[in-house]
């Protein structure tokens, strides 16, 4: 077999914002250091993000600070998220938030010359540093800037396939070049997975081509686990017209920033669905709520600043009510509430994109929107301080890693996620390359094993055309295991995907190995159904309602399942292993700030 | 509000290729890229596109519609007549590597060339303080979503491949102008801009400013200036003669 083969400390893969934070901290700690990328460099799904980076920064509100923004994340996840993941996140933000200026990122200001912070959904102050609206944008130009500057080699259109293990852990990777279809593999001793999420699977997703899961099934089928992968966030607002745009983002700096959701009556209906667990804290009048925007400490959140699940939910129940707009969402709008000027200026990449791909402008006239697959909470499960999975020499760090968010992230808490746990990430697999003694080597038999199965598609004549297959496991996940779920349904789903297992089994590609997109989705479509299989078993599993996963059947949380978390595991027969572990019990000191902290 | 559409679709590779003739069908409210990837699921599975976001924030679906350097996922179909053929090639600036998909290498490498950011100290505090009405300018061009429309237009690269290696191409005069305006930077680029990215070779015809999807000024905003800065460090006589008797040596 035709091989390329490459030697290094470390290998990140990906190159969204946790893997490149994870890269600068591994070749800054002394590691030979390399990137894979799916696409180019700097166009990784962390460019979509817009709203803002979550740190207790307290440039606007003294007050604000990192027990108050651990308290709101674990609130935020309805408590199920790895206390020691939320402290080290609260705790340790602000500094990866300030080291982002040493490297080149201009944030907006606020009067005093400080970093500019905003409102987000769950977060009791103003908290997020931002740029407009193109805040992700900002962060991965200045983490590919710092990355280029460092020399650090990056392998650009590259998909890894295989991650490749000894006896004593990782030892490698492989995969294949894009452009012209040739192997590669990576000889290393620690490799940092970074690869995003799994929206790919849904038919409404704010996601890229390239969240296939792909992350999430490589740590798998080398022996790591995966930790609440029930939890899947719908983002509440999504475009909805026209279709070819459906489930495109539309960042929650609309509502921050004093945006108020409306049914086809013209209610803010938000106020009719909050719920207990936070009616303490959100308004209770529209002139409440109003008032918050200006003076926090006298007031109360608007309902339209509730968690994501909430108004995800909300949404959902009144387009099923017969209060949707004609296109199926509701009614967003900022235009009756702000000024123009205020809005051009606070939400740029908005007004841009509904004048340019629905001749909207939001400035005029309210936005119509619904919810979109967003984000997996759920991913690999690991240790808080190191990101080191259960396999010696894998890391995750970012959305392919699980723990941090519990049931349903907050806005803004990704982008400080893959700062805080790229860099302890980077920090971590630097070491354990530099401390791992004796020879590592990739076998030959496993090399050519993954050379085998890569080409696998191309030997088949008369298959099913890949396309047609991710279609149906698209419409499978969207219609049987989406925002509110039963048993039956996902039941039905499971067999669905054992159907469709066998048809990706089947299926053949046309052409050649150069630059060739059918057969990239070809291996890309396991990783998908074998995701797919444990979102699926898991949402089957809990049996109650909490954050990102809600079941019609058990409509209320459940104070067992408050203590369990769900393991997903590989089989020996490669089936998905499901198992029950008790949450990690939070030390009493931070127990203690759930009741210090006011609501 | 399903019609069929003619599309050709430029395919082949570095050895060649030529436009193939689709019938396609166009849904309303989509957009050029929509159709393309229709092509690809029915009728041509290995049909070679670059794209990640398809909203505008990437900048990977760069290519020319009929002849004009776009976003594919930003040129709405309802631009073009029913009965129009919409022919899709790739940027002409870069060499192909399959049907529409291009090999932009010359920009990374020009990336890397380019001396990197570097900060004055923070304040005592650990933070940085400046003003928004400074970091305006800068952010204008940190806009910039790297999809190479700017450099498939400008003449002085697309039609003059011997230019490529004295002439950086507007994207990094920009990234140029960004740093030599950033308020936290302290270094000189201006010697560098002259001598190693070729900003001379600008002729100003603003190409770059009219195809930009993210309507960033390049030529009067950044380019302009920055060779007006240029020339300001040149004919400074105090510069000349420190140059002169070596107390402040050329950067």
């Amino acid at each position: 077999m035709d091989l390329e083969r490459h030697e290094y400390d470390v290998v990140v893969v990906g190159a969204g914002g946790a893997g490149l934070r994870a890269a600068i901290e591994a070749s800054e700690s002394g590691a030979r250091t390399a990137v894979v990328c799916k696409s180019l460099l700097g166009k990784a799904h962390t460019v979509m993000a817009e709203g803002g980076i979550a740190a207790a920064m307290a440039n606007l509100y003294p007050e604000d600070n990192w027990r108050v923004h651990f308290r709101d994340t674990m609130r935020g996840g309805k408590m199920l998220n790895h206390w020691r993941m939320a402290q080290l996140h609260a705790q340790e933000a602000p500094d990866r938030v300030r080291e982002l200026e040493d490297w080149g990122a201009l944030f907006d200001r606020t009067p005093d010359g400080l970093i500019s912070q905003r409102d987000f959904g769950g977060h009791r102050y103003a908290r997020l540093a931002h740029v407009g609206d193109r805040t992700g944008l900002e962060l991965i130009r200045t983490l590919q800037q710092r990355t280029v500057a460092l020399g650090i080699d990056v392998y650009m259109e590259c998909t890894v396939t295989r991650l490749l293990t000894d006896a004593d852990g990782i030892t490698g990777a492989f995969g294949y070049w894009r452009e012209s279809g040739r192997f590669v593999a990576w000889q290393a001793p620690s490799v940092v997975l970074a690869t995003g999420g799994i929206g790919k699977s849904y038919k409404v997703t704010s996601n890229s081509w390239e969240y296939t899961g792909d992350g999430h099934s490589l740590a798998l089928q080398a022996g790591a686990t995966l930790v609440n992968m029930e939890f899947v966030q719908f983002h509440p607002t999504g475009m909805v017209w026209p279709p070819s745009v459906r489930g495109i983002l539309v960042t929650e700096s609309v509502r921050g920033d004093g945006g108020v959701l409306r049914n086809s009556a013209g209610n803010r209906f938000m106020f009719d669905y909050i719920p207990d667990f936070f009616r303490k804290e959100t308004a209770e009048t529209e002139e409440e709520a109003d008032r918050w925007y200006d003076d926090k400490r006298n007031n109360r959140r608007p309902p339209e600043l509730l968690p994501r699940d909430e108004v995800a939910r909300a949404i959902n129940s009144e387009v099923k009510a017969g209060r949707g707009t004609p296109h199926g969402g509701v009614f967003l709008d900022i235009a009756s509430r702000r000024s123009a000027e205020y809005i051009r200026k606070r939400l740029p990449s908005m007004y841009h994109q509904f004048r340019e791909l629905a001749e909207v402008d939001i400035t005029a006239e309210a936005m119509e929107v619904g919810p979109t697959c967003h984000y997996v909470m759920g991913g690999v499960e690991v240790d808080p301080d190191t990101q080191a999975a259960r396999v010696p020499g894998l890391f995750a760090a970012g959305e392919v890693a699980g723990g941090m968010h519990g049931s349903n992230r907050l806005g803004g808490n990704s982008l400080s996620d893959l700062l805080v746990f790229g860099r302890r990430a980077g920090l971590a697999a630097a070491e354990h390359a530099l401390q791992r003694t004796g020879r590592i080597a990739l076998d030959d038999d496993a090399l050519a094993d993954a050379g085998r199965a890569a080409l696998a598609p191309f030997e088949r004549e008369g298959g099913e055309n890949p396309y047609t297959v991710q279609h149906d496991l698209q419409q499978t996940m969207h219609d049987l295991v989406g925002i509110i779920r039963t048993a039956p349904e996902v039941q039905q789903a499971l067999e669905r995907i054992a159907a469709l297992r066998q048809r990706v089994a089947d299926l053949s590609v046309e052409g050649h190995r150069q630059y060739n997109p059918g057969w990239h989705l070809a291996l890309d479509l396991p990783h998908m159904l074998l995701v797919s299989e444990c979102i699926a078993k898991a949402a089957l599993e809990r049996e109650e309602s909490r954050g990102g996963h809600t079941r019609d059947d058990f409509p209320a949380t459940d104070a067992e399942w408050a203590r369990t978390n769900l393991v997903c595991s590989r089989a020996p027969d490669g089936s998905v292993a499901l198992t029950r572990q008790p949450l990690p019990q939070m030390p009493h000191e931070l127990a203690e700030i759930f009741e210090e902290v006011p609501a | 509000m399903t019609y069929d559409a003619t599309f050709r679709v430029w395919r082949g590779d570095a050895g060649g290729g030529d436009l193939q003739t689709f019938t396609v069908a166009v849904n309303e409210g989509e957009v050029v890229l929509d159709v393309i990837h229709r092509l690809q699921a029915t009728q041509v599975g290995d049909l070679a596109v670059r794209w990640n976001c398809k909203a505008g924030k990437c900048g990977s679906c760069s290519a020319e519609v009929n002849g004009r350097p776009r976003l594919m996922c930003m040129t709405r179909m309802s631009t073009f007549g029913e009965d129009e053929t919409v022919t899709v090639t790739p940027m002409r600036t870069f060499p192909v590597i399959r049907d529409l998909v291009t090999d932009v290498s010359f920009n990374y490498t020009k990336a890397a060339q380019i001396p990197a950011f570097t900060p004055r100290p923070r304040d005592e505090d650990g933070n940085h303080r400046v003003q928004q009405v400074d970091v305006e300018r800068s952010q204008e061009f940190r806009k910039c979503i790297e999809c190479y429309l700017c450099q498939d237009t400008c003449h002085v690269i697309r039609d003059h491949e011997e230019n490529k290696a004295v002439f950086a191409g507007p994207r990094f005069l920009i990234r140029l102008a960004e740093l030599d305006m950033h308020p936290l930077d302290v270094r000189d680029r201006r010697g560098a801009a002259q001598d190693e990215f070729g900003l001379g070779y600008c002729n100003i015809t603003k190409c770059c400013t009219e195809v930009c999807p993210e309507g960033i000024h390049l030529t009067d905003n950044g380019i302009i200036p920055l060779k007006e800065r240029v020339v300001d460090r040149r004919y400074d006589p105090l510069t000349w003669l420190g140059s002169k008797i070596g107390r402040r040596p050329r950067q």
